[in-house]
């Protein structure tokens, strides 16, 4: 140990000193990271930055502030993040969770030589060298090291709360070091979405919502190759006016057709994807294809494995609901995000609670898949990151 | 091979014209087609996805072809499973996934048959005494028996007095070659081995001890990927030179074949370039929407082959990127589509929430 860790912002954390959640300093601090990051020209050329610094800006974070409730809360001590090694933007919204639950945060992050993380840690630095910010700057250690080095066990062992993002294998490699007895711990394991669109809704829609629609939905999905968890995997449909459909998909291909860097083993392994998972799927239909850039694929009915019937790289597959009950079967814990088209939200929270199904924790418009915030997984991090204190 | 098919086997590998070779071809894969659609309900089922309709005049481009990396996850078997006498391995690299082919007796026989002929047209019918460059275990070692001991075995029955230049550390047997070099002192060889196995273990040792093998005629034929040769930086061009160099007077041949299409090989002709039999063809794709590339424009390598007849490996999109650089036109005077292969394509970079271990 010793040698193999390096501090990409912030150092050490010695002496803990939890702040209530949304405090001012963290407030105004997030606030000046956000504009610094909005105005620093290497960051400008990265949109994911550009996302996670709008969503730190004064604003959105009183927006959050005004939703909590009258509690009297303080952080719980020291957050351990372990981020993901796929999104490279992932651990700056971790870490701003963190300190705005009142916590001082160890993060850990990939070793894979991403830009955005040194852009986003230079300018990290830079702010929390302001002599106001001291006390954030004591609460900050944004760490890299390998994998297999011991700082892992380390720092679980004297963390107050530790978050493992990554995926099912990821935490069960984690869970091998313990926590102290009182530290609770938030995990992302491997998750699966789907969409939800009205068919007479996408055919009526004015051409400008249709535009957004279908840019919406090639965020959620394309942008990430179809791999976040939150992405859609299964594309459900309300009603059967087919032109609606086609709508919908022709829209998406032709913005696909134009953005989307389709490299050849995207191309191979999509469609190696489709032919495997026609053998494994009696339930899934014919190939509707333009071309390699979206693969269309309509299902005889929904798999009671369907979380296990997975596309990347633009497959999809569509299926006519014609009651909710067909999804009593199939919607287990794995079930993050819905996303919706032409449809009442709160009915759909509705069917959840009624139907007292296991998963989907998010129900958000298409285009807002990927959206991170500081409810995510079924989880509100400053409440889970901070503890009550209940006077009477 | 379909039985119907097996009289093929005696034509000239090399001699057929364009026109000709496509009906022919395209004559025998149809049957092909329904023949695994008909026994094998894996691949029955990809047609039925993939919409295919047989009609009487088709082109060789308009033949459904599968995804190579369905062998990595499928049995996919065409006869039943107690006719196979032989289920060949890929090597596969650590932690992925080896690919599986079944081999009936008819299959095999017809694989060891397309191969004689195709090394026929560069060897000639006489059997030449053979130095592998590799070690015997590969082929007694059933951990190995792997498409690399399967390619030895097939290779070594084109020659005789058969020799094998490494030990089982991969170390060369210095003094019982030596001792069978000189026994064929003067004599055509023919050297057999694995592009990187030959770099590694033969090139490099005999240049650290200076010494080169003297031979006065010799064809050499290596198979395998070009990946860690790359990494050393070691062009093609420096690759033969080097061989040259420590073997003596020797023609290098590179050859290539899937692991799924055994025996119907494309060999490296005296010009360098890969030839197809008429037991084979190459069709190039573009990968934005699969249709075929006209000649000379680079795009992915779907191979055709018309001897898989107990597994569906007939026609196979691959992951190697290449280009046709013509047909019926070689200097080498050899008739067929000729390729150039340009590599595998490159992995895509893992974007999504879950982390990929063993990356």
């Amino acid at each position: 140990m010793g040698s193999d860790l390096t501090y990409l912002a912030g150092g050490e954390i010695r002496d803990v000193r939890p702040l209530a959640p949304y405090s001012d300093v963290v407030c105004r601090f997030l606030d000046d990271f956000s504009s610094e990051l909005l105005h620093d020209q290497a960051c400008k050329a990265y949109p994911d930055i550009t996302a996670a610094a709008f969503w730190a800006r004064r604003g959105n974070i009183a927006r959050l502030k005004a939703r909590r409730q009258e509690e009297l809360r303080i952080g719980r001590g020291i957050a351990f993040h372990i981020t993901p090694s796929n999104i490279p933007v992932q651990f700056i919204f971790s870490y701003m969770f963190g300190l705005l639950s009142g916590c001082a945060n160890i993060v850990k992050v990939t070793t894979k030589d991403y830009p955005q993380i040194e852009h986003i840690c230079r300018v990290l630095r830079q702010v929390l060298g302001r002599e106001e910010y001291s006390d954030v700057l004591a609460m900050t250690a944004i760490v890299r090291y390998p994998r297999e080095s011991a700082w892992t066990e380390s720092f679980s062992s004297l963390c107050q709360a530790r978050l493992i993002w990554g995926g099912d294998a990821t935490i069960s490699n984690i869970r091998r070091y313990s926590l102290p007895p009182r530290a609770v711990e938030l995990v992302f394991p491997d998750r699966y979405s789907l969409a939800l669109l009205d068919t007479e809704a996408v055919a009526t829609a004015e051409e400008k919502v249709l535009d957004r629609l279908a840019q919406g939905f090639y965020n959620d999905t394309f942008l990430m190759d179809q791999n976040a968890c939150s992405s859609p995997q299964l594309v459900l449909w309300q009603g059967s006016n087919q032109a609606g459909k086609d709508r919908f998909w022709s829209a998406v291909r032709k913005l696909a057709e134009e953005r989307y860097d389709l490299a050849p083993v995207k191309a191979t392994s999509k469609y190696a994807d489709f032919c495997s998972n026609a053998v494994r799927f009696p339930e899934t239909g014919g190939l509707q294809a333009e071309n390699n850039v979206l693969y269309r694929v309509t299902l005889k009915g929904i798999p009671g494995n369907v979380e296990e019937l997975r596309g990347r790289f633009g497959l999809f597959y569509e299926y006519e609901l014609q009651d909710f009950a067909e999804l009593d079967a199939v919607v287990n814990g794995r079930y993050q995000t819905l996303t919706y088209f032409g449809i009442d939200p709160e009915a759909l929270a509705k069917q959840v609670i009624s139907r007292g199904w296991r998963g989907i924790d998010r129900i958000v418009p298409v285009g807002k898949a990927l959206d991170m915030d500081v409810i995510w997984d079924g989880y509100d991090f400053v409440s889970e990151l901070s503890r009550i204190i209940d006077v009477r | 091979m379909l039985e119907g098919h097996t009289t093929y086997l005696g034509y000239e590998p090399y001699a057929m014209g364009r026109e000709e070779k496509r009906a022919f071809l395209a004559g025998c894969l149809r049957e092909l087609i329904a023949h695994h659609r008909e026994n094998c309900p894996e691949y029955a089922r990809l047609l039925e996805v993939l919409g295919y309709e047989d009609r009487a005049v088709m082109g060789l481009e308009e033949l459904p072809f599968i995804p190579v990396q369905l062998f990595k996850e499928f049995e996919l078997l065409s006869v039943p499973r107690e006719n196979v006498v032989k289920t060949m391995k890929s090597s596969g690299t650590t932690g992925q996934k080896r690919s599986q082919v079944f081999l009936d007796r008819p299959t095999a026989l017809a694989q060891s048959k397309c191969l004689a002929g195709i090394m026929a047209s560069y060897v000639g019918k006489k059997r030449l005494p053979m130095l592998i460059l590799d070690t015997e275990l590969a082929k007694k070692d059933p951990r190995m028996f792997s498409a690399r001991g399967a390619g030895i075995i097939g290779f070594s029955m084109f020659g005789r007095d058969v020799f094998f230049a490494l030990d089982e550390k991969m170390g060369i047997r210095w003094d019982e070659m030596q001792e069978w070099l000189e026994k064929h002192k003067g004599e055509r060889i023919i050297l057999f081995g694995y592009t990187y196995m030959i770099w590694q273990y033969v090139v490099k040792a005999l240049r650290k001890k200076g010494r080169c093998l003297g031979i006065e005629e010799g064809l050499l034929f290596h198979i395998g990927g070009w990946k860690k040769l790359q990494a050393e930086s070691v062009s093609a061009e420096e690759y033969n030179a080097s061989l040259r160099e420590v073997c003596g007077d020797i023609n290098v041949h590179n050859y290539y074949g899937m692991a799924e299409q055994l025996g119907s090989v494309f060999v490296e002709c005296e010009e360098g370039h890969m030839h197809c039999s008429i037991f084979s063809d190459v069709i190039i794709r573009s990968p934005y929407d699969f249709k075929s590339r006209n000649l000379g424009e680079e795009g992915l390598v779907e191979l055709l082959s018309v001897l898989p007849s107990s597994y569906p490996g007939h026609i196979l999109l691959t992951e190697d990127w290449g280009r046709i650089l013509g047909e019926d036109d070689c200097p080498c005077g050899r008739k067929g589509k000729y390729f150039q292969l340009l590599g595998r394509i490159k992995e895509a970079e893992v974007r999504g929430c879950s982390d990929t271990y063993g990356q």
